[in-house]
């Protein structure tokens, strides 16, 4: 194609941008998941140069198709099974997996016990994960550089395999802590080289972890007065900076504790109650945790 | 002599992509795909070998063809087929069944004529690839 008919043609990104869904996908997210500036951006990004990517092949201009494979780093709780499942959803839209189901998979799902138990596992797994994305959590299992009989350095190959040759069918979604999935590209450059986007989830603050609660709390039909919603956020700036803080996880955690206390506060008080008492967590639910006298919930 | 038997008996042999665009019919219907081969051309053979167990749980053809190209590659001389099961009904219920790969040389049937009483003639086929032993019936094809 010459450079004239190029420049005659238009596009309408608009359209475009409109057929794919990709905005609704985007908007939900905005909605459901609360912070997680950085990560949002990163993947409109991702979102825009797919959609320009497919627009150059319609326009053909040569592209290769884009790599897909990401890894998501952050710690505990901040939401990246949950971003990976909308990932899947948004390649779906622009159509760059066919089915756009989500497979989690850990080192138990892939690596086998004993010689050639490791290929078929993995290979089931992935059999299973094509047409859609496979999101392998704390992938730094895989690789055990302690033990040199490890079966994980099988289906590190074999997944290496598949990333290379069938992009079309698959893409791969690596999570785990940051530091250790440093380690762990270190060690497999392979893995590193094949993953184009990385996409680091920053840990919540104390007014997105409320905002979360809200949420979480408003979805289970339950509510917050005034007197429990301040004890709840005092709650979280304590625990925040205890051990085995798992942001979003502690956050559901902490709720589901509180819902164990007011149902038995109900039922210890007897009697008749109004309706709303059910759904209303007291203040008293809430600082009887022991995260109150210094200790931890676990 | 070109065997046909199952869904598309009718038709030509499929290439690549018809044969994903079948399979992935199959799983949007809830089929599990499962792959066979034989190396004995009886039409009234059922006992195909199996390769590997049906494939459940599994949304794109991308993972069939993966399977088959394996099988095919192993067997690049014997009958390999797809079946579909449709398992709505509680029990194994082929939906669809078609051969997917062959020998390339076929060397067909004859027909086998058993006397016995009063002059009555019985027949029977009889594949001629099958007067080797299995495993080495389409070697040289």
């Amino acid at each position: 194609m010459s450079i004239d008919t190029i420049t005659m043609e238009t596009i309408d990104l608009d359209a475009a941008y409109q057929a794919s869904n990709i905005q609704q996908v985007l908007e939900t997210l905005d909605r459901e998941l609360v912070g997680l500036g950085p990560v949002k951006t990163r993947i409109r990004e991702i979102a825009s140069l797919l959609l320009v990517a497919r627009l150059r092949e319609q326009a053909e201009l040569t592209t290769g198709r884009p790599s897909l494979h990401m890894s998501f780093t952050g710690r505990p709780g901040t939401g990246k099974t949950t971003v990976a499942v909308r990932m899947a959803a948004i390649l779906h839209h622009l159509g760059y997996v066919r089915k756009g189901h989500l497979v989690v998979a850990t080192r138990d799902d892939l690596v086998g016990q004993y010689v050639g138990h490791t290929a078929p596992k993995t290979k089931e797994v992935l059999k299973r994960a094509m047409g859609g994305v496979l999101f392998i959590d704390e992938a730094y299992y895989l690789y055990r550089p302690e033990n040199e009989r490890d079966y994980g350095q099988e289906a590190i190959e074999m997944l290496l395999q598949v990333m290379e040759n069938q992009r079309d069918d698959l893409v791969v979604i690596l999570a785990g802590y940051k530091e250790r999935m440093d380690t762990f590209f270190q060690s497999n450059q392979g893995f590193r080289s094949r993953i184009a986007h990385h996409i680091e989830f920053p840990d919540y603050t104390l007014d997105e972890l409320n905002a979360i609660a809200e949420l979480m709390v408003a979805q289970q039909m339950y509510h917050f007065d005034d007197e429990s919603r301040h004890a709840f956020a005092e709650y979280l700036a304590l625990r925040m900076h205890q051990p085995y803080f798992a942001n979003a996880r502690s956050v559901r955690n902490a709720l589901d504790r509180i819902k164990l206390r007011q149902a038995s506060r109900l039922v210890a008080q007897g009697g008749v109650i109004a309706a709303d008492e059910l759904a209303r967590i007291d203040a008293a639910d809430v600082r009887q945790s022991r995260v109150f006298q210094g200790g931890i919930d676990k | 002599m070109r065997i046909t038997q199952g869904t598309f008996s009718y038709l030509p042999d499929f290439d690549d992509d018809q044969i994903r665009a079948q399979v992935q019919y199959c799983l949007d219907n809830d089929w599990p795909v499962s792959i066979e081969y034989t190396d004995d051309p009886h039409p009234r053979n059922v006992y195909w070998d199996m390769w590997g167990m049906p494939m459940f749980d599994i949304k794109d053809a991308a993972g069939i063809m993966l399977e088959l190209n394996k099988c095919r590659e192993v067997f690049p001389n014997h009958y390999v087929r797809i079946n579909g099961y449709d398992r709505r009904y509680g029990r194994q219920t082929t939906a669809l069944s078609f051969i997917v790969n062959r020998p390339k040389h076929e060397p067909g049937f004859r027909v086998d004529r058993m006397e016995f009483s009063d002059r009555q003639l019985k027949y029977s086929l009889h594949a001629y690839s099958t007067d080797r032993p299995t495993g080495e019936r389409y070697e040289d094809s």
